[in-house]
């Protein structure tokens, strides 16, 4: 504690927790409008127009959350930046084209010759596709400390695929929220399908964590913090399988319990996140690199840090003020 | 080719790519305010048209500004940590207050500005587009900071090879940064009047002489009538300032070796870096000196006094030629086509096949402007603090070169797609009488 109570000693834990933060509203903000980007390929127009019309307004605020996060990364640890970006420089590449090309489809779908639309979808969806599977890639070579070797790559691999699974269920989420009718229900069917592939996803990377990384493992039997660190699987599984049998039930007449699947498929998230977080804390970059090494100068974070608290709340004001503009079920997006 | 060089390539081309969309909605914000704003006035349906048409090319615009900007964020960590680990106690804090003061703030509110037409009262909507404007106005302020200050950095001090902020007043504010910000404000604002007037006249030659159009390219012409020459000036003043701190890059852009009273213009030459001498060199005498120093026998410094520390001659040389001439070109048009509406004269159809044709005239002088600054500071990156071959990350040459190709396949095949949509969203754009509107909510 000691430590702590040095002059701007608690600045660099200060902004490792803002950069979770941010890096935890991204995952949830932007999971789910790449999650509906995923289920995109599985219906028609124009029922796939008011999906993208559900996630329209918002999905540009939401990516700003990740330049938030890697810029915050990036000036308040610029060593821990360098150390995972070079590492990841491929899987970053890869996503940051599909981030391009998902972007602009949103755009370019509706706004030329309708021979091509078509085309954009598939931009669409495919971009999606790869904004997650390198995200959850990344992830996982992250976690296990960017260890070499088949069986890390292979933990990676299935945490591309856990996440795909995780984004394509709170879409789905998101959709039975949003949408009704035959939608809704396509939905509710998706929704089901993602749960279960998340659970084999979560699975198989959990089956290969011991043979990589042995953070988890020691976190999870060094007691007294085991209690918490088992607990938050445990409430997962149980928060799963309450989702199972929800949705089995939806949709409900008058549209109740709709919001009941987003809320539930976001506390498993945030969940996994926290654990995930936990189990490599204090370390910025696990294994190699602590929070404390590689901050950046105090009086340049003190300068940010008052700064992101002054803007806060008004950050938080303007998403309340566009969630509530475009608050109810989703319509077809139209300029006038 | 090593990673140094490809990674250069790799980010003048996101850099490239990515100053082309915030320079049209930087200024294409302010347009939809000012045709909203009309309407309000005049209840005139026409302006509310120019609005849509002009509405959704902001939408796109803005999308690839956005998901270009992403992939430069991510560049300065990947390929140029040196950048951050040297200077990131200046540029952090500036980014980040671009991040959380403009991004955050133009993301939420286009939402609104775009799909909430119907769903917000006008004021609210108007307010929105109002921040829209503001947000992306307020984020060309942070960034064109920070890359001022690379110019002319100031209010820090350098502890073991690390910069340390000692006024932050200094280093938003540093000695180009009114100039900079200035120029590419109205760089934007030339670049929006140009595409307006280019679309509209694009409209009339395929036989729209429907009032919106009409209204629309008058607006557009004296925008570009007003602006066009007022560059000029703040150009110059840039200049002067670029004199003061980066003599090597002034020489560099009129293609000056040696130093002297009385210098010529060069019109035109193919500097030789090698033999440090101009080939087939038509200059204008002691214009040089006139221009640069008020004084036409002013003493100017050539490059010669900087000798293995002054950028490519040629490039900035030829950049700065093709940035000036564009500019002539637009003062021009825009005087023109000022007189032609004073005199209430009929747009000739040479006239509106020159705007058609000079549609992304702004791009141009843009490119060409960016390219005059930045290689112009070579081979600083920060000037006098870091080179740019001290910053650039140890990554495989493979690697950079594999990513390379993929984001130039990228940018070139969706600069073809914008520029295909943007037409065909101008001859397609809905009539007044096209569209059954229903009234706003009150």
């Amino acid at each position: 504690m000691n430590v702590l109570m040095q002059e701007g000693a608690w600045l660099p834990f200060a902004f490792a927790f803002l950069i979770g933060l941010s890096m935890l509203l991204y995952a949830v903000l932007d999971g789910y409008d790449l999650g509906v980007g995923l289920l995109s390929r599985f219906v028609q127009r124009p029922l796939r127009d008011r999906m993208v019309g559900s996630i329209g307004p918002f999905w540009d605020a939401n990516e700003t959350w990740l330049v938030l996060g890697v810029g915050l990364l990036l000036v308040a640890f610029p060593a821990a930046h360098g150390v995972v970006l070079g590492e990841l420089y491929i899987p970053v590449a890869l996503m940051l084209i599909g981030l391009i090309f998902r972007g602009v489809s949103f755009d370019f779908r509706k706004k030329v010759a309708p021979e091509k639309q078509e085309q954009w979808d598939f931009s669409f969806f495919f971009g999606s596709l790869v904004v997650a599977l390198s995200q959850g890639y990344m992830v996982g070579r992250f976690v296990v400390g960017f260890q070499p070797g088949l069986v890390s790559e292979l933990f990676s691999v299935c945490f591309g695929f856990l996440v795909v699974a995780g984004y394509a269920l709170m879409g789905s989420a998101w959709l039975i929220l949003k949408t009704e009718g035959a939608l809704q229900r396509f939905a509710v069917r998706w929704a089901r399908r993602a749960i279960w592939a998340m659970v084999a996803g979560a699975l198989l990377s959990s089956a290969a964590a011991p043979f990589v990384d042995t953070r988890i493992y020691d976190r999870m039997f060094a007691f007294p913090e085991a209690t918490l660190l088992i607990a938050m699987p445990l409430v997962s599984m149980l928060l799963t399988v309450i989702m199972h049998f929800l949705l089995g039930a939806l949709p409900m007449p008058g549209d109740r319990l709709a919001a009941m699947p987003f809320t539930l498929s976001v506390s498993i998230f945030v969940l996994g996140f926290v654990g995930l977080v936990y189990s490599f804390y204090p370390y910025i970059v696990p294994g190699r690199l602590l929070i404390v090494e590689a901050a950046a100068a105090p009086e340049s974070l003190m300068v940010i840090l008052v700064g992101t608290l002054v803007v806060f709340p008004f950050l938080i004001g303007y998403t309340v003020f566009a969630y509530r503009v475009f608050r109810g079920k989703a319509t077809d997006l139209s300029y006038d | 080719m090593d990673a140094f060089v490809l990674s250069r390539i790799q980010f003048a081309a996101n850099i490239t790519f990515h100053i082309l969309f915030p320079s049209i909605t930087i200024g294409l914000g302010w347009l939809l305010l000012y045709f909203k704003f009309r309407f309000q006035r005049s209840g005139d349906e026409k302006w509310m048209e120019l609005y849509f048409l002009f509405t959704k090319i902001f939408a796109l615009s803005f999308s690839l500004g956005v998901v270009s900007g992403v992939t430069m964020s991510f560049q300065f960590g990947t390929n140029w940590p040196g950048y951050m680990n040297t200077v990131g106690n200046i540029a952090g804090p500036l980014l980040a207050y671009e991040v959380l003061t403009a991004f955050f703030l133009e993301a939420s509110m286009l939402g609104v500005m775009l799909f909430g037409f119907r769903r917000v009262k006008p004021w609210v909507h108007n307010l929105a587009t109002l921040l829209v404007a503001v947000g992306t106005t307020l984020s060309a302020f942070w960034i064109l900071a920070l890359n001022s200050w690379m110019h002319t950095p100031s209010g820090f001090e350098m502890i073991d090879g690390v910069a340390h902020a000692t006024s932050w007043r200094e280093i938003v504010f540093n000695p180009s940064m009114p100039y900079r910000f200035a120029h590419v404000m109205l760089a934007s604002g030339l670049t929006v009047a140009f595409l307006g007037a280019g679309l509209l006249a694009y409209r009339q030659l395929r036989g729209d002489r429907g009032a919106a159009s009409r209204a629309g390219l008058r607006s557009c012409l004296w925008l570009a009538a007003i602006l066009a020459p007022l560059q000029l000036v703040v150009g110059d003043l840039h200049g002067t300032n670029t004199r003061d701190y980066q003599p090597q890059k002034l020489a560099a852009m009129e293609g000056l070796w040696e130093s002297g009273e009385g210098v010529p213009f060069t019109l035109f030459a193919l500097p030789d870096e090698e033999a440090r001498e101009n080939r087939f060199e038509i200059g204008v005498p002691r214009l040089g000196s006139l221009i640069i120093t008020r004084d036409p026998n002013g003493y100017v410094q050539g490059l010669n006094e900087f000798a293995g520390e002054h950028p490519p001659v040629a490039p900035v040389f030829w950049s700065f030629r093709i940035m000036v001439g564009t500019g002539m070109l637009m003062i021009f048009a825009g005087l023109y086509g000022a007189w032609l509406i004073a005199r209430k004269r009929e747009m000739p159809r040479r006239f509106l096949q020159l705007l058609y044709a000079m549609t992304f005239a702004g791009w141009v002088a843009t490119v060409a402007g960016w390219y005059v600054t930045e290689i112009g500071r070579q081979p600083w990156l920060v000037q006098g603090v870091l080179k740019a071959k001290d910053a650039v990350a140890d990554i495989a040459p493979a690697d950079v070169g594999v990513t390379l190709i993929a984001y130039l396949a990228s940018y070139a095949f969706l600069l073809a797609a914008y520029v295909a949509a943007v037409f065909y969203l101008a001859r397609n754009a809905k009539r007044v009488g096209d569209v059954d509107r229903k009234p706003n909510p009150l």
